[in-house]
């Protein structure tokens, strides 16, 4: 444990900083690394050049430009739900980013139901976006939140079921205890590399990957927002801060699930124990590790939400009838194999 | 007070009856839906009415007029050759593939031939506008299914075609080069070379868009199978050019007609699709701009030499008759009525536009499908809203 204890409030202040920080950094560095550069340089042109060097202020000046607009409302909205529904998708992010170990002690909370827990929340921004749909008084946004809401239930399923078997193989919900598993575990007898939960879960990996693809409604299951067909969805009607939070989120919810699957998947915040003779069970992981985990994690969360943003810019997008099919005819049948086949080799082994 | 509480006591029998309604057969109210005449997929200001029943649409019609310029009023009150820098604004992607059409008419009429040095330069940009319009709908493809990446690879290399034609005519985008008669100008020195380059550039960008997206299992999905148009019923809403060859009607104006355009001296292939859905709409279109590269490259390797313009009067009077010229156009055929009365300018002229029939079939393809087959149809169709409206 940290040898300096703080007062009740200043701790809570800290996890607000900190959760702000874990909020708002992943989500910077998608949008400007990803979403402004790397897509630029796909689709050979330069990107934001000119805000600071290599357009690196470009994300204070879009800030700042959302932050001067009006906050409008159309006249048959209902208001109230309106101007609530961004706040929403936005908290189910905070919810999220509180159960993530970044270090053996630097987490913002760590209860044995981690994995419940996320998942459980991972599900309020379905109601932010309905009601941003419903409220707008917009048909297109109506439309919008009808699919988002079809499709984000119909993708819980196959995640829930894809986290199922990390879970069976770790034997805890504790999203702590599951990194801890997989950086002292050896693969048969050989300890150099821990047992990442990604050689023995590849199809969980898949799905969940594609899952959260689905989940943060990016191509191609960006149907709720499918600009060529239903303008923009259920955000059609947003505009100043209020749709600068739902971008905030979109991204800062790539990041997350990012940092959640490194987390199930990829070995979280840690090394593997045995390079230092660390043993889990007499928690002698060194202090520094509370400085080295979160660059470890921020380095996987920058490889897999790259990932989410490749596939983002070079797919199109499926149908939304092609899209359910996928989901409860492949995915959530080839889940079910996944944990009926984890649940055997665990009783086996 | 008692006002109210008839009110009220009415909207619970209304709600009952409609609680009744949809106990007995789930009867659903339909939704109209405006698409456009603002809406990112509408490539302009097309507006499209559906009725949708859930996702799916029930009744369809397309409404144009927003764009109207009177393009065909307005030519009454020029002269032939000031025609040109009107009609070149119809299909704008394709400019130069409009003047042509009208100059042959005119030329028709006034029973003059261009040489033909003047014919090879005229096909060569008539394709390069094909390619530079076609290559467009190639990207905006990717836009509409959800891609952005190829829009920007179609930008690029139509950088390239547009270069060529402004570097040929002066004009990027409105050229107004072609005069009856001839032409304004001979190539500049250069130009040849450079053309061959910038078609071997666009063959590539054709493979790597068979790569990215003509290959892609969820564009395949989207596509294959959806807005099957029959050529029986191609035929009957006088639908054209690629949207009719994806139907399996092999018909082609380049080939099935003998003007003086050059398509007759070079060896060149017309594509047809079977199927008639949106993939073999979007396929045809692919096949055509290579094919569309080859037969510039064709054309360049044996262009003449001579004149470029005809002996024509130094004011231009057109003898009184009518004449009807049409070619085979980017979007489909594009043909000119012209009725002269032997005045300066024209008396009345009609102008037959691709996309105003290519896109009368819309209420009969979009009826049943789903918002985003909508989207899909209406790209695979392509139209040009400057077209439609003119």
């Amino acid at each position: 444990m940290l040898a300096v204890d703080l007062p009740y409030w200043a701790q809570s202040l800290l996890r607000v900083l900190g959760g702000t920080v874990a909020v708002l950094l992943p989500a910077g560095t998608i949008v400007y690394l990803f979403l402004f550069k790397m897509m630029s340089f796909m689709q050979s042109r330069l990107g934001p050049m000119e805000a600071g060097p290599y357009g690196s202020m470009q994300l204070f000046a879009e800030v700042g430009k959302w932050l001067q607009k009006e906050d409008l409302a159309p006249d048959g909205a209902d208001k109230r739900i309106y101007r609530m529904a961004p706040l929403v998708v936005l908290v189910s992010t905070f919810l999220l980013v509180a159960v993530v170990p970044f270090g053996p002690d630097a987490y913002f909370t760590n209860f044995d139901a981690g994995v419940f827990y996320m998942l459980a929340v991972s599900s309020i921004s379905t109601l932010g976006i309905l009601m941003a749909g419903w409220s707008s008084a917009n048909k297109y946004s109506l439309l919008g939140g009808l699919r988002a809401a079809g499709q984000l239930i119909a993708y819980e399923l196959p995640m829930v079921l894809a986290v199922l078997g990390v879970v069976i193989q770790a034997g805890t919900m504790n999203l702590q205890q599951i990194v801890v598993k997989q950086n002292s575990d050896s693969i048969f007898g050989w300890d150099g590399l821990g047992n990442p939960y990604i050689l023995t879960q590849f199809i969980g990996f898949a799905i969940f990957m594609i899952a959260v693809q689905a989940e943060l409604t990016q191509t191609p299951f960006d149907m709720p927002i499918a600009e060529s067909e239903l303008v923009s969805g259920y955000m059609t009607e947003y505009s100043g801060f209020r749709f600068l939070i739902f971008f905030i989120a979109e991204f800062a919810t790539a990041g997350v699930f990012s940092l959640i699957a490194s987390v199930l998947f990829l070995g979280g915040w840690g090394v593997p124990f045995s390079w230092f003779g660390w043993d889990a069970a007499t928690g002698s992981v060194d202090n520094w590790m509370n400085v080295a985990g979160p660059i470890i994690m921020i380095t996987k969360m920058m490889v897999l939400s790259g990932i989410i943003m490749w596939v983002r810019f070079s797919y199109p997008r499926f149908r939304e009838d092609q899209l359910q099919r996928f989901a409860w005819k492949v995915l959530i049948p080839v889940s079910l194999l996944n944990i009926m086949l984890t649940a055997i080799l665990k009783v086996a082994f | 007070m008692t006002d109210l509480a008839d009110r009220q006591k009415l909207s619970y029998i209304a709600a009952q009856a409609a609680d009744a309604r949809l106990n007995v057969e789930l009867e659903t109210e339909g939704m109209t839906l405006n698409i456009g005449p603002q809406h990112p997929a509408t490539h302009g200001t097309l507006r499209i009415i559906v009725r949708l029943d859930g996702e799916q649409v029930v009744w369809a019609e397309p409404s144009a007029g927003y764009m109207h310029r009177g393009y065909e009023k307005l030519t009454e009150v020029r002269t032939f050759p000031q025609v040109t820098a009107l009609v070149n604004r119809i299909d704008w992607l394709g400019s130069f593939a409009n003047e042509v059409p009208f100059i042959l008419a005119a030329e028709k009429l006034m029973e003059i031939e261009a040489p033909p040095r003047a014919q090879w330069i005229r096909t060569i940009l008539f394709e390069l506008s094909r390619i530079a319009n076609v290559g467009l709908f190639l990207g905006d493809l990717g836009v509409q299914l959800g891609a952005v990446t190829p829009v920007f690879m179609a930008f690029r290399d139509r950088e390239h075609v547009l270069n060529l034609i402004e570097g040929a005519t002066g004009g990027r985008f409105h050229p107004n080069f072609d005069r009856i008669g001839g032409l304004k100008d001979d190539l500049p020195a250069g130009w040849i070379a450079e053309t061959k380059q910038v078609m071997k550039k666009l063959r590539n960008f054709c493979t790597e868009m068979e790569d990215l997206l003509f290959g892609n299992e969820i564009f395949q999905s989207r596509l294959r199978g959806i807005g099957v148009i029959p050529a029986e019923v191609a035929k009957q809403y006088g639908l054209s050019g690629a949207n009719l060859r994806a139907s399996g009607v092999d018909w082609d104006l380049r080939r099935d007609q003998s003007l003086p355009l050059a398509y007759d001296k070079v060896d060149w292939k017309v594509w047809t699709h079977p199927d008639g859905d949106s993939f073999a709409r979007c396929w045809i279109r692919l096949q055509e701009t290579r094919e569309s590269t080859l037969i510039v490259d064709q054309l360049l390797d044996t262009m003449p030499s001579g004149p470029i313009m005809a002996k024509v009067p130094r004011i231009i009077k057109v003898p009184e008759g009518e004449a009807w010229v049409s070619t085979e156009n980017p979007l489909g055929e594009m043909g000119y009525y012209v009725v002269s009365k032997g005045d300066l300018g024209p008396f009345r002229v009609k102008i037959r536009s691709a996309s105003f029939n290519n896109i009368s079939i819309v209420p009969w393809v979009l009826r049943g499908v789903y918002v985003p087959d909508v989207i899909s149809i209406l790209a695979s169709l392509y139209f040009i809203l400057g077209d439609i409206d003119r």
